[in-house]
């Protein structure tokens, strides 16, 4: 079982739904969050400039750089390829917060590093992570990777597809519908 | 993994470094135990009861989850209802907020002396008492109908009903003068029925969508946003009619970057192409609509050449744009928007919409517009209302003849010293609209008020307009109340029930509440026989087959209805017109002496060194009523000036610095925000977000954060037919500097 | 451009999870491993008698620093009263932990080696000026070790078996001046640090700042004269380090091109050629070499600049590195 989550950048109209669902399923504190909303423009007006959104979150990569700098193991790999940190075992030393490119780690100002889990605890009851719930336009896509009929399989196979920074290596599991 | 710690427990006893230590590892056993603080609870351990959102007036149904203690965990669309589809927009799920945010108003308060800003707290009964005497003194010497009622959302039943009780029919909403009404206005003389919302346009079914200035995404309405969404997903074509890049004019595949003002012009060349070019749809026309002679005449000239020296368009791109629309007609659709008060022609440039939408064949089609059904509520048996000496008709309707309702700016006219004794207007009571940040030009606003006796606001936050009132009234939010159940005109009718989910906080209390005890103290006791709404509701849901029982149960119920949403086959459909037809030359204009085919008339072009001041929303706020709710604030604490980057170096400004806005008026913006660069907005135009810039300063967060365009708005057109506040011909420059305070008083 | 209100404090917009705390850390540890390593490596060349600063005396810092190193890591943890969690774990793919727990065996003999020289010390502190307070301290901490016996068996049993442990040490000690340098190169998130040559570099600059410390502290010209001339071979060894880092990111991909600019016209660049290469780098070795042809430098120059060129390189590492990412906006 290979959790991974599709964002379709066509249809995201920048809402931030996404992150204030999420706040509220997870009891995120205020001032942090767990996933964000990006704009990048292209061009110039009026003849070619270009403008998306994309909802960006922590990738739960298969080559986690952040799993394996933890010094405690307790930002580890849970079934379906989530990663998770056990509050407990974390010292907060922040190393894991060095090893993402993507910036998806934070410090809770209860002291442990705290990131997005894909709601686990949703999963486990059959239903998808908050943010994919919510958002209006529906441009968030879950499931299985594993399973070739799962919709976010389905989503990759029939529209092309980017990943952030794959150069770093880091085989990141959210992937940017274009 | 139990096993080490107790162990390491055992070595950990030793020495004075051991004991810090075992107390880690004490707490870090007891949080194991109490896990539920740190892992998420799942909906299993959580309590949900209905109601309906109140952020803004889409009003999604939702469900308010809750955990053991009573206390709001999330917001979560119902799944059957048609606005909310099992989600709610980004301000519903942060509704908590509004419960959570300890800036709310708390306490009636009164202020005794205008002349200082002090206000007393008192209670109810002082707060009531003191408003009944103030009413009954304006009834004494000026008459019960000189007083005004401005409203918006929920709050606008319960105090209509209460003015009309009391014999006074003049309510008004700023949704219509300074918001919808052009559409309604313009819809409705082509084709009989208004448009209300959520708008029935048929967007999931669509294959072209065209939008005129409307910024969907940013204007974030719930099922508006799905069904653009759903669109998307067929592939439909988007055609954005738009001086600026907006999150919607990204998707198009048709983006038309339009001189600001000059929208008739390109539509009446869009209909001179769907006409001369032959792909009109002949046999609706021939068979529903009435005036296509006159039409074909009156745009004979109108080309896309002529239109594109005015716009700025390519002509090409009219021409392939009016062919993207006509081949996917009837399913395609221009959507009438909802803030549509810009230049003060706006009903004529709604009307060239319809128009086009007649052209197309969209009314009454699968794709276009469809018909909406409701479940109508009927109303608790009480006398009949008094019949008033005069209304907002008499003071309005001999000029704007199409006023459909009454007019917030016509009423304010009537507020002022000068107006005529028997109709003017020397009370305001407003309710659920931060009115000060709502209409236009100031200057005579703050005259108005001044000419009151009495101003009692009721509202949840201390807004800037609670800071003008004698009586400011704390309601609670939607999520502390029972309101009048939600039922309007959808696809399918249903009716949604709002119920508190929780305690009211602080001695707030809702609307339905205050209207009645107010209605006791003026001797209105026979227009409330019931107890409390409760009774009220579950009375009107017994009478529609329900029960406010069951409605609690499912939040949301749909009426099945036989009445077809759209226009059958060969159907021989009558419209609400005086020919009974769809007016593209419309008959009830030109009795009444307004244009019946619309006209372009070219709008004021800024100074050098002016900028056309555009305005719109973010997709996190709603208006200026959310900026202080916690989770919103978070998502987005201020605006911004947009500036294209070709402007900006021809003043020295930089991504990021901090600009003052003066308008053509010499009016200069309160605070200062960051100028944004960027390609999204032409050079000529400046773009910014409405709802910033508070200064009330009770509002902890929202304070001083960014700028407010309203008072920036000083050069107001009114549309000659249904009196609507064209807001857009107001042009800015840049100030680099901290103004001078002289100039800062507006 | 963020659209969602995104201010995470320490993280964006600006990473700075890690500051002063770390790069004082860093520097500690490359200064404690050149330390124990010259230490170890002279003892086993025999040099006890002619190096009596470095064998002897000067090891006393190295746990001293080390526990302050160690002090400044555990305040600056945001979990701290689970900083134990630590030593509860070994995870082998993760420089944290083997920094974690080469320090933790390192401190053995870090502690124990100055311990078995406690006499000698006080001698050498006599010889060299006997009104020297640290004579009281010294011999109050003999005789208190005197009276531990179980500490006094201890001590027995590690010179019984000195040898071997100058071995393990001068590993130990490798490892640890190199783990400051990997610490930061294996984050491959921060294209600025993820070369593989800022291990040696680190540990060359350690032990560096090592030799430039003993030069000081000592009162032998032969001693300072032989850590002038391996101070002044680490120095051009370090300069070929830092110049081929640039080489590979210049060759690197766009991030790591990205990451060079920070100091090649970016932010860092005046503060880390002026003063780390300039003043902490190039201007010792020239002075080392003027003293070595003969010139008289004050010595205390030469090793502040270089200690002072060490710690300010882990500084502007620090900052420079988490100022360098993938740009995924």
């Amino acid at each position: 079982m290979r959790y991974a989550m599709a964002m379709d950048t066509r249809k995201c109209v920048g809402c931030s739904d996404c992150v204030v669902a999420c706040q509220t399923e997870n009891n995120v504190p205020l001032g942090y969050c767990r996933d964000w909303v990006v704009e990048t423009v292209k061009g110039s007006y009026p003849e070619t400039v270009k403008m998306h959104f994309a909802s960006e979150r922590c990738m739960q990569c298969d080559n986690t750089p952040c799993v394996r700098t933890c010094p405690t193991g307790a930002s580890h790999i849970i079934e379906g390829g989530i990663v998770k940190v056990t509050h407990d075992e974390c010292i907060g030393c922040g190393a894991c917060i060095e090893a993402c490119p993507y910036g998806a780690r934070y410090v809770h100002p209860d002291g442990y590093i705290d990131k997005c889990t894909f709601c686990d605890h949703r999963l486990e009851q059959g239903m998808n992570p908050a943010c994919v719930d919510v958002c209006p336009t529906s441009c968030l896509i879950f499931g299985d990777l594993d399973d070739p009929r799962s919709p976010v399989s389905k989503a990759l196979q029939e529209k092309d597809w980017y990943v952030l920074a794959p150069e770093a290596g880091t085989n990141p599991q959210l992937y940017f519908l274009k | 993994m139990k096993t080490t710690r107790r162990q390491f427990i055992k070595i950990a006893g030793m020495g004075t470094a051991g004991v810090a230590v075992a107390g880690s590892v004490l707490g870090s056993v007891q949080k194991a135990a109490e896990r539920s603080i740190s892992t998420p609870s799942t909906d299993s351990e959580l309590f949900r009861t209905p109601t309906y959102c109140e952020v803004c007036f889409w009003k999604c149904a939702a469900w308010v989850y809750k955990d053991k203690e009573g206390n709001i965990q999330k917001l979560i669309g119902n799944a059957t209802d048609q606005h909310a589809r099992g989600k709610l927009c980004p301000r519903g799920t942060g509704g908590l907020g509004m419960y959570y945010d300890n800036d709310r108003l708390k306490k009636p308060l009164i202020r005794r002396n205008r002349d200082d800003d002090h206000y007393e707290e008192v209670s109810w009964d002082v707060a009531l008492d003191f408003i009944a005497k103030k009413m009954k003194g304006i009834k004494k010497d000026w008459g019960k109908e000189n007083m005004a009622l401005f409203v918006h959302g929920s709050p606008a039943k319960h105090f209509e009903y209460l003015f009309k009780a009391y014999g006074n029919e003049n309510h008004s909403e700023p949704a219509y003068a300074q918001c919808a009404g052009p559409r309604e206005a313009g819809f409705f003389a082509t084709f009989g029925s208004g448009v209300g919302s959520p708008e029935p346009a048929d967007m999931q079914n669509s294959k072209c969508i065209i939008f005129i200035g409307n910024h969907v995404g940013e204007n974030m309405h719930n099922s508006y946003v799905q069904e653009l969404s759903l669109a998307i997903d067929n592939d439909a074509d988007i055609i954005v009619v738009d001086p600026r890049l907006s999150t919607v004019a990204a998707k198009a595949t048709h983006w038309l970057p339009i001189k600001p003002g000059t929208d008739i012009a390109l539509l009446l060349a869009w209909m001179h192409v769907l006409i001369y070019d032959n792909i009109y749809d002949k046999e609706y026309i021939d068979k529903y609509a009435f005036g296509f002679e006159e039409l074909k005449a009156h745009v004979a000239n109108y080309t896309p050449e002529w239109a594109s020296g005015i716009t700025t368009i390519d002509p090409e791109l009219i021409r392939k744009s009016a062919h993207t629309m006509a081949a996917a007609a009837p399913a395609a659709v221009i959507h009438p928007g909802r803030h549509t008060t810009w230049y003060g022609d706006d009903t004529q440039r709604e009307r060239s919409m319809a128009i086009i939408n007649a052209l197309l064949g969209a009314f009454g089609r699968k794709g276009g517009m469809y018909m909406g059904v409701k479940q109508k509520l009927p109303n608790y048996p009480v006398p009949e209302f008094p019949e008033p000496k005069w209304t907002w008709k008499d003071i309005t309707l001999d000029k704007y003849k199409n006023a459909a309702v009454g007019l917030t700016n016509v009423l304010i006219d009537a507020s002022l010293p000068e107006y005529p004794k028997e109709h003017q207007i020397k009370g305001w009571f407003i309710a659920g609209t931060s009115f000060i940040n709502t209409i236009p030009d100031r200057k005579k606003m703050f005259k108005a008020m001044d000419n009151q006796e009495l101003i009692v606001v009721v509202d949840t936050m201390p807004m800037e307009m609670t800071g003008y009132a004698d009586v400011v009234l704390p309601e609670s939010t939607y999520l502390e109340r029972y309101d009048y159940a939600r039922g309007g005109k959808n696809r399918v009718a249903q009716v949604a029930l709002r119920m508190p989910a929780v305690e009211a906080k602080y001695d707030t209390k809702p609307s339905w509440w205050i209207a009645k005890e107010l209605g006791n103290r003026l001797g209105l006791k026979k227009y409330y026989p019931w107890k409390d709404l409760e009774e009220v509701l579950d009375w009107q849901f017994q009478k529609i087959g329900t029960s406010l029982e069951e409605m609690k149960r499912i939040g949301v119920k749909t009426f099945e209805s036989d009445e077809s949403i759209y226009l059958l086959p060969g159907e021989d459909f009558e419209f609400n017109t005086n020919t009974g037809k769809i007016e593209l030359y419309s008959t009830d204009f030109a009795e009444k002496g307004y244009d019946p085919l619309p006209k372009f008339t070219r709008h004021e072009s800024p100074d050098p060194g002016f900028y056309h001041l555009v305005y719109g929303r973010a997709p996190m706020h709603t208006f200026g009523r959310t900026q202080n709710n916690p989770y919103l604030y978070e998502l987005r604490k201020t605006n911004d000036v947009w500036i294209n980057p070709r402007t900006a170096k021809l003043w020295g400004i930089e991504n990021g610095m901090d600009i003052w806005l003066k308008n053509q008026d010499g009016i200069v913006s309160e605070f200062s925000t960051k100028a944004r660069l960027t390609e999204r907005i032409r050079p000529d135009s400046i773009y910014m977000v409405h709802g910033f810039g508070h200064t009330s300063k009770k509002l902890t967060r929202a304070y001083g954060k960014g700028i407010n365009d309203l008072p920036l708005i000083t050069k107001v057109k009114i549309d000659p037919i249904m009196g609507g506040t064209g807001m857009r011909n107001n042009f800015v420059t840049f100030l680099l500097e901290k103004p001078k305070k002289e100039e800062v008083k507006s | 451009m963020n659209v969602s209100g995104r201010v995470i404090p320490h993280v964006y917009p600006h990473l700075e999870i890690w500051g002063s705390a770390i790069a004082i850390y860093l520097f500690i540890g490359g200064l404690a491993a050149g330390l124990l390593f010259f230490a170890n490596f002279f003892y086993l060349s025999g040099k006890q008698n002619s190096m009596p600063m470095t064998i002897k005396v000067a090891p006393i810092i190295t746990p001293i620093i080390i526990s302050l190193g160690l002090i400044l890591l555990v305040f600056d943890l945001h979990h701290k009263l689970y900083f134990w969690q630590l030593l509860l774990h070994i995870k082998m793919r993760s420089p944290m932990s083997w920094g974690a727990w080469t320090l933790s065996v390192i401190m053995i003999p870090a502690i124990l080696w100055p311990l078995t020289y406690l006499e000698d010390t006080i001698d050498y502190l006599k010889k060299r000026n006997d009104k020297c307070k640290l004579i009281g301290l010294f011999t109050w901490a003999n005789n208190l070790v005197n009276k531990i016996k179980p500490l006094v068996l201890l001590l027995n049993f590690f010179n019984k078996y000195k040898k071997l442990a100058a071995y393990l040490t001068i590993y130990l000690s490798i490892i640890l001046g190199v783990y400051t340098g990997i610490l930061l190169s294996a984050f491959n998130a921060r294209p600025l640090w993820n070369t593989s040559i800022l291990g040696p570099l680190f540990l060359t600059s350690g032990v560096s700042t090592a030799a430039a410390l003993l030069m000081w502290l000592s009162n032998n010209p032969l001693e300072r004269k032989l850590y002038s001339k391996i101070d002044l071979f680490l120095i051009a060894i370090e300069l070929f380090f830092i110049i081929h880092m640039f080489m590979g990111m210049q060759a690197g991909g766009n991030a790591q091109v990205e990451a060079a600019q920070l100091f090649l016209g970016g932010p860092f660049t005046a503060s880390f050629w002026v003063l780390v290469v300039g003043l902490g780098l190039v201007i010792p070795a020239t002075l080392e070499i003027l003293e070595l042809s003969g010139f008289h430098v004050p010595i205390g120059i030469i090793s502040f600049l270089i200690l002072f060129g060490g710690l300010l390189f882990r500084f502007i590492m620090i900052y420079a590195g988490q100022a360098s990412s993938f740009h995924v906006l």
